[in-house]
């Protein structure tokens, strides 16, 4: 199975970003909004800490206990009606989703956001077969128009202007008058309202993500502002939810406390507009709501994290936080890292779920600012995962050969003290006297990274332990 | 002046960590630091070093920076405490040798020991010794940038701050996104140096936008890195590391500026 | 060996256990009955009035609309008096909550009809299960009674909720919902609605009305 990705590509993607100044006016919109708005809802709540401490905690208890809550949500859902798939990987799970579809004699299916969705591939799979997926939300389905990844987990079209989501609008909703006015948000909105509307009321199947799985009641969350996962899943007559299986949750409770914490790391909300609990297919006093309920849950690379140095990045509850503070992602947007998770978490869980070897450029970009970690409603310690990687890389001699070398030329100094000094004082003296005219040095060779975009100071001359010694032995003579 | 603490013994002997970029590049912070020990009643001394390995740590090279991290833990036995110039390189020694240990009890006791005397300086006159004020002259605002180690690793932000505050003439000048990255990074800025350009691009405009003509910070990779920036914009800030300003030696040419071109700071 | 045990195996494996261990079973047995409460906030933790106010401040904060009436049979007019004063027409969708049915819509001229929406509705009304205090929050139970499609299709949502359902926190409606459908069961949906529908995607300006509705009106009926 392949997996499309451009990961690899990073840092091309990554210099296609800094020069794209439409993504740049649109990535400067990011920075400020989310932040202040999360920081303003955890002064709030003076509990949140605590809350953090609480959700980290349960999430950890989950996972030590996946095998046997798994196991109890399993019998919920199945006593409510509903229907449990397992999928090893996104090829089953595809398979799945298409024999659902199929015995529903699909022709369209909406979709609530979901990323596990994305990471499986699913919409390709299903016009492959002739079924119409149609994205509802509303960043999804102006990304679906443009045939684009999602460059945010929670704001999947942060990286576009309003008028480049008019130029698609006006592209593709060939139904309306040519010269209407689509100058103002609201109007996008509005003709994006009237247009989906249609496709919740026609859809045959509605697929979901699930924000958490209840483990006590068989029940699955979603949570959305916009209210389209909710007309995704109770107007078409199956509803299937999609989920990778770490994300179970024990109990209502336990949930709650999750809840707390999500929206506030997210986008600085209380709580979301919409907050969805389902247990399985309607009830005989049901007025409404599908008459089928299925739950694929997707293991791809999940339970081979679990036991590992990489476990505590299925704590993740996929808030959005870590991105929305990290200085790489607002220079570079989502799509630079080139497949489904972006920022902080998609440089740590990339890897884990397509490999080192294509995904190994994600968790090297980093300066290890330590801004995500400090975010993380779960308290994840994504730099300490990151550098995980990059041991792991440099064991497998996947670093480029340049920086294996300088470094293993520095530690051979490093570990000789005299060599050291000697060696650091005639290079110092040399580099100092060649830089004592201007100070500074606008090239250097071996330093073509840093000199391209900054000078580079010229050393004082003289080591401080040279100094050190020489006035050590004058005092002492 | 200085204000020890009773419980501490007279003079608390202090290894200074020089660090190797000060070392190499920059040793005038060095004796900055040690002036700012001395001035506050510590016995000074500066054992032969090299480097604490953070740079083989973050590329991943565990083996090189276990061998630098056991040297380190030899040199500073038998100090009271380690004091370093550096908000990342103490972090280094602080939260990351325990852990490189993990699974050795003999050297992780030991890495335990060295990680609990273990300093950022101005944390360490701060915090530890007490130290609300220096006896210093710089005139004119200065704005301090917030090293990402120092600030989420070593809680290092209101403490050069207070000591900012008791130099006579300065004024403190805070810039929008003081606690933002700048891009440094270690072998970041060299290996992916477009982003890092970008990141070092925004702090330097708000360093401008602060209008003040000194930029100061804690950690002189940082320094250096804004300081190259500037200059390639030819933005007439000074860049130095706050411990020269604290300890009254400006007398050197601020970084990135030749011997020549620097007045001295600390008159009218 | 199929999807279900590869995984069920890969998972044990890698947790180092074989899942029969019986303190581990009784650990988690023991939770999910027992359900443990966690961390709630103190904000909520109030009463009486100071709770309703509570509520009116969060959701007036989450952009919902509120307004409070004496009895149940003020309702009628209350909703009348509403959709006149934002120019909507007089019509309006229920279901078959019979405390809603109980109300005097006679005193109005609102033309009524019952059920779930098809998607043509401008107004509805629900009665809501219970509120949060904590966080303004509306908490909904499917079923013929309130069909959860109201609270999603129509323009204007209205939902009335009794003073004494509005609780502190969410745990408090959780045992509620144990105690109406039984521990460990749940209606076919549970609703949590805060504000009216919203989106930031287009250049993070916020609009309301993204699918759900665009007005979200509260009634609160003290007895």
């Amino acid at each position: 199975m392949t997996v499309h990705t451009t990961s690899p590509q990073f840092k091309q993607n990554a210099a296609r970003a800094l020069h794209d100044s439409q993504l740049q006016k649109a990535l400067g919109n990011v920075k400020q909004g989310f932040i202040d708005k999360r920081q303003a809802a955890a002064d709030k709540l003076p509990e949140f800490e605590a809350l953090r401490d609480s959700a980290r905690d349960i999430k950890n208890h989950t996972l030590e206990h996946l095998d046997l809550y798994l196991e109890a949500y399993e019998q919920k859902v199945t006593a409510s009606g509903g229907h449990v798939h397992f999928a090893r990987n996104a090829d089953e799970a595809r398979r799945i989703i298409l024999d659902i579809c199929r015995d529903a004699g699909a022709k369209t299916v909406t979709k609530g956001k979901s990323m596990i969705s994305e990471e499986i591939e699913i919409n390709r799979h299903l016009e492959a077969n002739g079924i119409k997926p149609v994205e509802t939300d509303l960043g999804e389905y102006i990304i679906q128009l443009r045939n684009e990844l999602p460059s945010h987990i929670i704001a999947p079209a942060v990286h576009l202007n309003a008028t480049q989501v008019e130029q698609d609008f006006r592209r593709v909703h060939k139904q309306f008058d040519a010269k209407r006015d689509l100058s103002e948000p609201v109007q996008l909105l509005t003709e994006a309202r009237a247009v989906l509307r249609e496709r919740f009321l026609a859809a045959d199947v509605g697929i979901t993500g699930a924000n958490f799985l209840v483990a006590e009641t068989g029940t699955s969350i979603i949570v959305t502002n916009e209210g389209n996962g909710d007309l995704t899943q109770i107007l078409p007559k199956t509803h299937i939810v999609l989920a990778s299986i770490e994300k179970l949750v024990p109990t209502l409770e336990d949930v709650s406390q999750l809840l707390r914490v999500l929206a506030r790391s997210a986008t600085g909300q209380e709580m979301s507009v919409y907050t969805t609990f389902s247990t399985g297919p309607r009830r005989a006093g049901d007025a409404d709501g599908p008459e089928n309920y299925h739950v694929v849950l997707i293991d791809n690379g999940r339970s081979s994290m679990l036991g590992t140095s990489f476990e505590e990045m299925l704590r993740c509850i996929r808030c959005g936080a870590c991105m929305n503070h990290c200085p790489v992602y607002h220079a570079v947007g989502g799509h630079a890292y080139g497949w489904v998770y972006p920022g902080p978490m998609g440089a740590v869980l990339t890897p884990s779920l397509i490999g080192v070897d294509k995904a190994g450029h994600l968790p090297n970009a980093s300066t290890f600012c330590g801004r995500c970690e400090s975010v993380c409603p779960v308290r994840i310690p994504l730099p300490k995962l990151m550098r995980h990687w990059r041991e792991r890389e440099f064991e497998r001699h996947l670093a480029p050969a340049s920086v294996r070398s300088g470094l293993g030329l520095w530690g051979f100094f490093a570990r000789r003290p005299s060599l050291y000094r000697f060696a650091t004082r005639a290079a110092m003296a040399t580099l100092g006297f060649a830089g004592r005219q201007r100070g500074r040095f606008s090239w250097l060779p071996l330093a073509k990274g840093w000199t391209k975009h900054r000078d580079f100071p010229a050393p004082q001359g003289e080591t401080f332990q040279a100094r050190w010694q020489r006035e050590r032995n004058r005092r002492t003579a | 002046m200085s204000a020890l603490p009773s419980s501490r013994p007279e003079k608390p002997r202090v290894g200074l960590f020089v660090t190797c970029l000060v070392d190499l590049m920059r040793p005038s912070v060095g004796f900055a630091a040690v002036k700012l020990l001395e001035d506050a009643g510590c016995l000074v001394e500066a054992p032969v070093q090299t480097c604490c390995g953070q740079p083989a740590y973050n590329s991943g090279d565990r083996g090189t920076t276990r061998d630098l991290a056991m040297r380190m833990i030899e040199t500073f036995h038998g100090f009271d405490y380690v004091v370093a110039p550096s908000g990342s390189c103490a972090g280094m020694i602080r939260k990351h040798y325990p852990e490189l240990f993990e699974e050795d009890p003999n050297w992780r006791a030991k890495a335990s020991a060295l990680a609990a005397k273990t300093y950022e300086l101005t944390s360490f006159l701060v915090d530890v010794l007490g130290i609300a004020e220096v006896d210093a002259t710089y005139h004119g605002a200065v704005t301090y940038h917030d090293s990402c180690s120092g600030l989420r690793e070593m809680g290092v932000k209101a403490q050069p701050r207070l000591l900012l505050s008791s130099v006579k003439g300065l004024s403190l000048v805070e810039m929008k996104d003081s606690d933002v990255c700048c891009g440094f990074g270690g072998t970041f800025a060299v290996k992916y140096s477009d982003i890092s350009g970008a990141i070092v691009d925004a702090k330097a405009k708000n360093v401008a936008d602060s209008h003040a003509p000194t930029l100061l910070a804690g950690d002189l990779g940082c320094l250096m890195n804004m300081a190259g920036k500037l200059s390639r914009d030819g933005i007439p800030v000074k860049v130095r590391h706050v411990a020269e300003v604290l300890a009254g030696m400006t007398d050197e040419p601020a970084i990135g500026l030749a011997k020549e071109a620097a007045p001295r700071q600390d008159q009218p | 060996m199929s999807a279900r045990d590869e995984i069920f195996a890969g998972i044990r494996r890698s947790l180092g256990v074989n899942g029969s261990e019986t303190i581990r079973r009784q650990i988690v047995q023991d939770r999910l009955e027992r359900a443990p409460k966690g961390v709630i906030p103190a904000r909520g933790q109030v009463s009486g009035d100071e709770r309703i106010a509570l509520f009116k401040t969060m959701a007036e904060a989450s952009l919902a609309t509120v307004t409070e009436v004496n009895s149940p049979g003020e309702v009628p007019q209350s909703i009348a008096l509403f959709l006149r004063n934002h120019n909507l027409p007089a019509t309006l969708r229920m279901g078959d909550d019979p405390r809603l049915k109980a109300m005097p819509w006679g005193e109005t001229t609102l033309e009524i009809s019952h059920g779930p929406s098809q998607g043509g509705d401008l107004n509805a009304v629900s009665h809501a299960f219970g509120g949060v205090a904590e966080t303004g929050t509306l908490a909904m139970v499917s079923g013929h009674e309130n069909p959860s499609t109201l609270n999603f299709l129509p323009d204007n949502h209205i939902i009335v909720v009794s003073a004494k359902d509005i609780a502190s926190d969410y745990e408090s409606v959780w045992n509620r919902v144990r105690f109406s459908f039984g521990k460990g069961s749940m209606p076919r949906t549970v609703n949590w609605i805060t504000g009216p529908s919203r989106s930031g995607d287009i250049e993070q300006t916020l609009l309301l009305g993204a699918h759900g509705p665009r007005r979200l009106h509260v009634i609160v009926v003290r007895e």
